[in-house]
């Protein structure tokens, strides 16, 4: 991507295997549109993901980041995603701490039958992205 | 660790792909990582020759791992594994790169759809750097399946299994099985009586030695995975023993508790000490805990002192049980969408304006009118009946938007029988288009069109209300372009059927999906309509979809012939994706011992120490670990990293 071009946020997009991850899927099969600017890693819960991913991202020169997975009460591993919500909350304060805006991370909730619900959570986090420009104050030098 | 010899195939998917995605383009730059020692891409990489060519790749090029960028991992990763497996490396080194849901499919700029796809499978690349091979973990089946659920499809599911001779739990809600088919009077489209079909089968399950029946229960908790679960279940006290109870009716005669009956859909009245049907099984009456005065002999106690049998036993107390199965069908049926829904309709409040199953109960000989059609304001016989299909059917702006498939079905035969109930009585039918796909089914509705005279009206009604008696219908008939005006004696509406409160619940426990209207969610719409999302647990029934009986009982077979050849293996393969510890990495401070939602990690001798049998590889420990000493194998932190840095590359 040139300069030149448009703004186009960068975001990697944590997806729990079994509700968002299917939940993709689905948009997938009803062919419904979105930006396509959101990478995604798939992982076995939202529990897994450790607050160092999130940083990490960022560190390599994420412009946004977004977990998603089961609604709170049908994570698959009973409670990985409480676990989760917990962890992302403390995700948040941190980032705003040392001044990273705190939307450049997201947390969402997509059951495996909403595939409608995955694009518009992407469509809307893009969206939200957009006017805060690159993400400059985490991204380290050797990744620009 | 030598460097691997990746091997990247990249699939067109006919244009599936190919047409959003430059997959030269992906192929070259995958040639460009490191590891990569061979790519290809080719127009269906799942069809024989593309799957040999795999195999053959592997064999030739001798590598060690296989990247396919191709559709999601639920379609054909298993696939592709087995085709790592035939070219003799081990199939855990194979992973799956979803570049079609994911990518081709949502996105329609082809210089960013190549570019995320670049980066999908990049990252995949480098995550399948440090995937170990893994063996399945092999582990013992429990030869017991549990079918929740007593309708229809849950006592031909618990036949089908328990003659095969596997034991078989049966849960039922309810005071007694046999669900909704139960309440019918008779059944298109050859006008049998219901309860005569079924009654037969419903002595059957009490009598199979080989399935336990377990009536006013409910599941309360899922643990274990496919082969080896173990469900919680409830056991409400009916506080009458059914061995006792003689069926000789004295106690309702004494109660001096009357509620609706629910299972004659409010229709009539019963008392706290009931027995639901005439057919009911178990065969015995059930004291309603939650209106009975107080099961105490100094409150009331009347049941208590006119049963000669001695079945009443104010004592018992719920008991909870722990059942071992190995698979599991869920089979707990639909309800209809409430009435109260319709405002337009009346909300419920006009009198006689009836939803369908409470004219199946007016129909029945078992029903509170001993079969007789009888108003239900003054219990006269009504000379004319407006029944209105689709209703809270196919209306996405305000109701639900799917077709609820066997309202037109019921409604013929409701008309039918009605005629034949009141021969000198008139029919009216208001419907948007009438679906009679099924064997004999179109003949049914022209049978009840021509032969009973019917009148049919294509249109909706807009409006119902009481008038001078009588239900106002205001109605328009798209045909003829005529507004029309019927003074009904009574309105049945052909309500959706919608999941039931039980398929929500039972949802929730089992931790099964959903689809976007509530009903249980099946793994594949084309090829795994039994089966849930998760390994083990099946589906059958008006739970799934809406559906009428035929296709139901087919279901609860086909489900049935699943569970029976699961439970025929000796062991199952499990997933070997579990936590491993790193032991030269952990300080033993147990934070994953806290973090770990199945108990699976304890400390020994200072050290963290996963117990294999109960780890399901969640990786919440990993996540909480602050050495990185644990991970989840083939999903550890290091891969997350290098994935991440991958789908930032630019
Ligand atoms: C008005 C009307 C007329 C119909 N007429 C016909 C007809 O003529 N011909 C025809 O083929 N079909 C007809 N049908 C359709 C027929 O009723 C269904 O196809 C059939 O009942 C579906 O059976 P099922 O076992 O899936 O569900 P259900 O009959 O709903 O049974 C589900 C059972 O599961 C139990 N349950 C629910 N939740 C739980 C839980 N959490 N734990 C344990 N148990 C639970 C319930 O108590 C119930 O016993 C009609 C339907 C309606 C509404
Ligand atoms: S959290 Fe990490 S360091 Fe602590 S006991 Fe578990 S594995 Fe060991
Ligand atoms: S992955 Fe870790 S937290 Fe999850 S079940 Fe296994 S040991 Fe427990
Ligand atoms: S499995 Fe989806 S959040 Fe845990």
């Amino acid at each position: 991507m040139s300069e030149q071009q448009v703004y186009e946020p960068r975001v990697v997009a944590f997806l729990c295997k079994w509700c968002s991850s299917a939940g993709s899927d689905l948009a997938g099969v009803s062919r419904i549109q979105y930006p396509a600017n959101a990478t995604p890693i798939t992982v076995p819960c939202t529990g897994a993901i450790s607050p160092m991913y999130i940083m990490s991202a960022f560190n390599k020169g994420a412009d946004g980041v977004l977990v998603s997975g089961c609604h709170i009460g049908d994570c698959h591993y009973i409670e990985g995603n409480y676990l989760a919500r917990r962890k992302m909350q403390l995700i948040m304060e941190l980032l705003e701490f040392i001044g990273v805006e705190p939307n450049r991370f997201r947390m969402s909730w997509v059951s495996a039958a909403e595939g409608a619900k995955f694009a518009q959570v992407i469509t809307d986090f893009v969206n939200d992205l957009k006017p805060l420009g690159p993400q400059e104050k985490l991204k380290k030098a050797e990744h620009s | 660790m030598s460097k691997k010899r990746t091997g990247v195939f990249v699939c067109h998917c006919g244009t599936n792909i190919a047409a959003t995605v430059d997959v030269a383009k992906v192929a070259k730059e995958m040639a460009g990582e490191d590891t990569v020692a061979f790519t290809k891409e080719y127009v269906y990489m799942c069809s024989e020759p593309g799957q040999e060519s795999v195999v053959q790749a592997i064999k030739d090029n001798k590598l060690d791992s296989v990247v396919v960028t191709c559709c999601s991992p639920n379609l054909h990763e298993k696939t592709f594994r087995d085709n790592a497996t035939r070219a003799g490396i081990n199939n855990f080194t194979c992973e799956i790169a979803n570049i079609r849901e994911q990518c081709s499919w949502v996105h329609n700029d082809k210089a960013k759809g190549t570019e995320k796809a670049i980066k999908i499978s990049r990252s995949v690349v480098r995550r399948v750097n440090r995937n170990q091979p893994l063996d399945a973990i092999a582990v013992n089946v429990t030869r017991r399946a549990m079918v929740i659920g007593g309708g229809v499809a849950g006592i031909q599911a618990a036949l089908d299994i328990a003659n095969a001779g596997v034991e078989v739990v049966l849960v039922e809600k309810q005071a007694t099985i046999g669900g909704r088919m139960l309440q019918l009077s008779e059944t298109f489209p050859t006008l049998d009586c219901s309860q005569c079909v079924l009654s037969p089968k419903m002595v059957e399950v009490k009598r199979h030695p080989k399935i336990k029946l377990m009536t006013y229960s409910e599941v309360q908790e899922l643990t274990g995975s496919v082969g080896n679960f173990q469900v919680k279940a409830l056991k409400k006290p009916t506080f009458v023993d059914p061995d006792k109870c003689k069926l000789c009716d004295e106690c309702t005669a004494v109660c001096p508790v009357v509620v609706p009956n629910e299972y004659e859909l409010n229709l009539t009245a019963r008392r706290a000490i009931y027995i639901p049907y005439a057919q009911a099984i178990p065969a015995s009456f059930t004291l309603d805990e939650s209106v009975c005065l107080g099961l105490n002999p100094i409150v009331c106690g009347k049941c208590k002192d006119v049963c000669e049998a001695d079945a009443i036993n104010y004592d018992m107390r719920p008991e909870t049980v722990t059942e071992d199965v190995g698979a599991i069908v869920v089979a707990t049926g639909f309800d209809l969408y409430g009435q109260e829904n319709m405002g337009e309709l009346g909300g419920g409040k006009i009198e006689d304006v009836l939803d369908g199953l409470q004219f199946e109960r007016l129909c029945s000989a078992s029903g509170a009118t001993k079969g007789h059609i009888l108003r239900p304001s003054d219990h006269t016989e009504p000379k004319n009946v407006v029944f209105i299909q689709c209703v809270g059917s196919r209306d996405p702006a305000k109701h639900c938007a799917y077709c609820s498939k066997i309202c037109c079905m019921y409604t013929a035969k409701h008309a039918q029988l009605y005629k034949h109930h009141v021969p000198d009585g008139r029919a009216y039918v208001f419907y948007i288009d009438i679906r009679s796909g099924g064997k004999g089914y179109e003949e049914f509705v022209q049978r009840t069109m021509e032969d009973n005279d019917t009148l049919y009206l294509r249109g909706r009604v807009s409006r119902l209300y009481r008038h001078n008696g009588k239900v106002r219908v205001l109605g328009t008939d798209t045909l003829s372009g005529q507004n029309v005006e019927i003074d009904a004696d009574m309105v049945v509406l052909a309500l959706a059927m919608v999941p039931s409160k039980g398929t929500t619940e039972i949802a929730k426990v089992l931790k099964i999906g959903r689809d976007k209207d509530g009903f249980l969610a099946e793994a594949h719409p084309k090829l795994k309509p039994v089966e849930s999302v998760t390994a083990g647990i099946y589906l059958a029934g008006a739970a799934q979809a809406p559906k009428d009986i035929p296709e139901t009982v087919a279901q609860a077979g086909a489900a049935a012939a699943k569970v029976i050849a699961l439970l025929s293996q000796a062991t199952l393969s499990r997933p070997p994706l579990i936590a491993r510890v790193r032991r030269s990495h952990c300080t033993g401070c147990g934070m994953c011992v806290d973090a770990c939602p199945f108990i699976a990690i304890r400390l020994e001798n200072g050290k963290a120490v996963v117990n294999e049998a109960l780890c399901e590889g969640c990786g919440s420990c990993s996540a909480t670990c602050l050495r990185a000493a644990i991970d989840v194998k083939n999903v550890t932190q290091l891969q997350i990293y290098e994935m991440i840095e991958a789908c930032l590359a630019v």
